[in-house]
């Protein structure tokens, strides 16, 4: 059959540009020249999942088009500060990149980054049609980069530092939106920690009319808050600043009165330190709510319980574990849409349960809600049986994570481990992502995981196991998988070096305070050229500690940059020349 | 590296169900701290068979668990009661440094409840000793003594003020080495 020899390329280039699913557009790109070079120039979006899977000189050698681009930085346990201060992921040299050869550039989104004020400061002067910057759990950057950004973006639509560490030198930066400057549409400051000159906000929210999501720090305080609602009634999400204040009825009333002028609302968070009283403040507009962020509401379970009782579209809801059972069970029966739901510890460091939250909750939420599909759950103790139950009630569940605050608790009515359980969710929840696993485990439940978890994507395990065959399971049985992260589990080099090749098809492996080995790190790093493996030592250098000596930290990932330039001291890898480690700028023979 | 698939279907003789093998930090080292209440936390082996109070104090010392994110334990006070009384002072955040070591530590002051814990949980992640503490002669016994920043930006010694002032002056946490550190014992 013949085919057409000559197809217009910009007709390629303009049916690639309505794929939108990298993925797709990947398996395009590989069917033939052609089609390549279209997928290559139409391009528009790129996700690179790990910084130092590539150059950023890869990226836009390859992809010359891009508007937008999405990278991720640190390891995800870097979160619970297990990886050092100094490690890495720095944006710099992204932008230093993309300055010059995307001069169209409009979005950027960076997860767990190092984002200093230069970087930002040539990001405002670089991209004349920049439109989103999202800097999310990053740091490394003050409030006179984030002046920068308000200076030059002169078409700025969204500007979100979610959790990110920000030094906060002065609220002025955000007087630094020129008055001619109209385009916010959202707007994300929750995380800064001192008080923004709030004038300059007043008039920067009544500027721009398709303001749809603001949410402020905690230094904005209850009274001020009338004043902004009254000034974007059009908001859709709405995160307040500290709630606290002694209880005056006019502030109260001007409060209520401001929320129920915006019937756009449709999710709401914040609220810090609120006094119970004045929640039914909201209560206007709670019945259009489909998002519910309550993380740092510390009211008791009957206010809580009033307040889930006021919205039944709620989808998403994340809550502190005040909520307790009895709350968790009014979510059941009022909340029928919900898909998501978080429930945080708010007392995660005292061995005695402060509040009456136990599995029932999250067995109750199970059953009464059918669209329940992602679960972080907190809590003290569980059992097989409420597993069970869970996995047979939600076999739609997509994301489930469990953290036993205690580590190795048993089932605590047989006191088995909690293989069953876990197994149970494994083979019930066919659609499966995203797991992690607390409680005592035993190689059992990874040999479930390997079986039946052919989706996952995303698997984390602490404290768990009891041999090598715990992650062989995992590494030959999760057809999917991405992402791994392991910390205090028995796990070595048989189940690793056997393993080898399948790390090749990973994002990423995050090992701590296992059972691997140096030589073994060597080993690998030498037979398997496309993966960088980094040892995180912080006391001494690799090459004085001999082969059998465990390794502390180890991160495996894939990478077409090979070893990067910019460890510090502490991150090893292995020396091509001569199988010794080294770091970045120090070579010593082993 | 196809030889290690055999192996993998033997029982692993060598590993064994519970911690793994590298060294662990147990927090059973002996150290009185004279706070202002004068309240002496003294741990030793025998003490361990009282579970809930090790199990307590352990919890504080696992770097990282329970998994929240630091942004979320800062920003959380846990009230006292469930009468609604004033919440803890909030969490603290602090770097620590050591001398000599190339790289920082972050760690949250309001998730100890006492000088003991805080240094149980600064030997375990520097890998060091501190010595026993006494008012007059500061740390002695071995060659390191903590230190922080307070809100003046003066040096001080940890230990010297009542927990609950340390925690809301203390700015920064620096582990001296050395004569430096005998030094600042004596002289605060």
């Amino acid at each position: 059959m013949a085919v057409p020899s000559s197809f217009p390329e910009e007709v390629l280039e303009h049916i690639f540009s309505h794929l939108t699913s990298p993925s797709h557009l990947n398996a395009a790109s590989l069917v033939c020249k052609s089609w390549y070079a279209a997928d290559r120039y139409s391009r528009r979006s790129a996700f690179v999942g790990n910084c130092y899977s590539l150059s950023p000189r890869a990226l836009v050698s390859r992809f010359p088009n891009l508007r937008s681009v999405e990278i991720k930085g640190k390891p995800h346990f870097a979160d619970f500060n297990l990886v050092p201060e100094g490690w890495g992921g720095h944006f710099f040299p992204w932008v230093r990149s993309m300055s010059t050869a995307y001069p169209w550039l409009q979005e950027i989104r960076l997860k767990r980054m190092v984002v200093t004020d230069d970087a930002l400061e040539l990001l405002g002067r670089s991209f004349v049609h920049f439109r989103v910057l999202v800097l999310a759990f990053c740091e490394g950057f003050s409030t006179d980069g984030l002046a920068a950004i308000a200076a030059n973006c002169r078409n700025l639509r969204e500007l979100d530092l979610r959790e990110s560490e920000v030094e906060d030198l002065s609220g002025h930066w955000i007087g630094h939106f020129p008055d001619s400057f109209t385009s916010l549409v959202s707007l994300d400051i929750s995380c800064l920690s001192t008080e923004v000159n709030f004038p300059a906000l007043e008039r920067l929210v009544s500027r721009c009319p398709d303001l749809k999501s603001l949410r402020l720090n905690r230094a904005v305080p209850l009274e001020r808050l009338v004043s902004l609602l009254r000034r974007a009634p059009q908001l859709v999400d709405f995160g307040a600043g500290a709630y606290s204040a002694e209880l005056h009825p006019d502030v109260y009333s001007n409060l209520a009165g401001a929320f129920s002028g915006c019937r756009e609302l449709r999710s709401l968070s914040g609220f810090s330190d609120v006094i119970p009283a004045y929640i039914p403040a909201v209560y206007s507009i709670c019945f259009g709510l489909t998002t519910l962020n309550l993380c740092y509401v510390t009211v008791q379970s009957p206010e809580l319980t009033n307040l889930i009782n006021q919205c039944p579209n709620l989808q998403r809801l994340w809550v502190l574990d005040y909520i307790e059972d009895s709350g968790l069970e009014a979510v059941a029966s009022t909340c029928k849409d919900l898909q998501e739901l978080r429930v945080f510890p708010s007392d995660p460091y005292n061995a005695e349960p402060n509040v009456f939250l136990t599995e029932q909750g999250l067995v109750s939420v199970s059953l009464g809600c059918t669209k329940l599909q992602s679960v972080l759950y907190f809590c003290r103790r569980f059992s097989n049986a409420a597993l069970v139950t869970i996995a047979r009630n939600r076999p739609n569940l997509t994301r489930f994570r469990l953290c036993i605050i205690e580590p190795r608790s048993r089932d605590y009515l047989t006191l088995e481990p909690l293989d069953t359980g876990f197994g149970a969710i494994v083979e019930n929840c066919k659609d499966l992502r995203r797991l992690s696993l607390s409680g005592l485990l035993t190689d059992k439940v990874f040999e479930y995981i390997g079986t039946y978890g052919k989706k996952l994507e995303m698997l984390s395990v602490a404290f768990a196991g009891e041999s090598d065959a715990g992650l062989h399971h995992i590494l030959s049985g999760c057809d999917s998988l991405r992402k791994l992260e392991i910390r205090d589990c028995p796990f070595g080099d048989k189940a690793l070096l056997a393993n080898a090749a399948k790390l090749e098809t990973m994002r990423s492996l995050w090992m701590s305070s296992c059972l691997v080995s140096l030589g073994a790190c060597k080993f690998l790093g030498r037979k398997m050229p496309r993966l960088n493996v980094e040892v995180i030592d912080e006391n001494a250098h690799p090459s004085l500690r001999p082969d059998d000596c465990l390794v502390e930290k180890l991160y495996i990932y894939r990478s077409l940059a090979g070893p990067r330039f910019d460890m510090p001291g502490f991150v090893w890898t292995v020396d091509e020349d001569d199988s010794g480690m080294r770091s970045s700028s120090i070579h010593v023979s082993s | 590296m196809g030889s290690y698939d055999k192996d993998l279907n033997l029982e692993a003789t060598e590993l064994r169900l519970g911690l793994p093998g590298t060294d662990q930090p147990e927090p059973t080292t002996n150290i009185i701290i004279h706070s202002n209440n004068k309240r002496s936390i003294h741990q030793t082996k025998e003490e361990d068979q009282e579970g809930a109070s090790k199990v307590a104090a352990s919890k504080a010392q696992i770097v990282g668990w329970p998994p929240i994110r630091s942004f979320r334990k800062n920003s959380v006070q846990p009230k006292k009661d469930r009468a609604g009384t004033e919440a803890d002072v909030s969490g603290i955040y602090v770097k620590v440094s050591m001398d000599g070591a190339p790289y920082l530590r972050k760690i949250d002051l309001n998730s100890y409840k006492g000088y003991d814990q805080l240094l149980v949980a600064i030997q375990s992640m520097f890998r060091i000793t501190i010595g026993r503490y006494s008012e007059r002669e500061g740390y002695s016994g071995s060659e390191h003594a903590p230190t922080y920043e307070d809100k003046d930006g003066d040096w001080m010694l940890v230990g010297d003020v009542p927990w609950e002032m340390f925690t809301t002056t203390c700015k920064r946490l620096r582990i001296m080495k050395g004569s430096e550190a005998r030094g600042l014992g004596c002289g605060v």
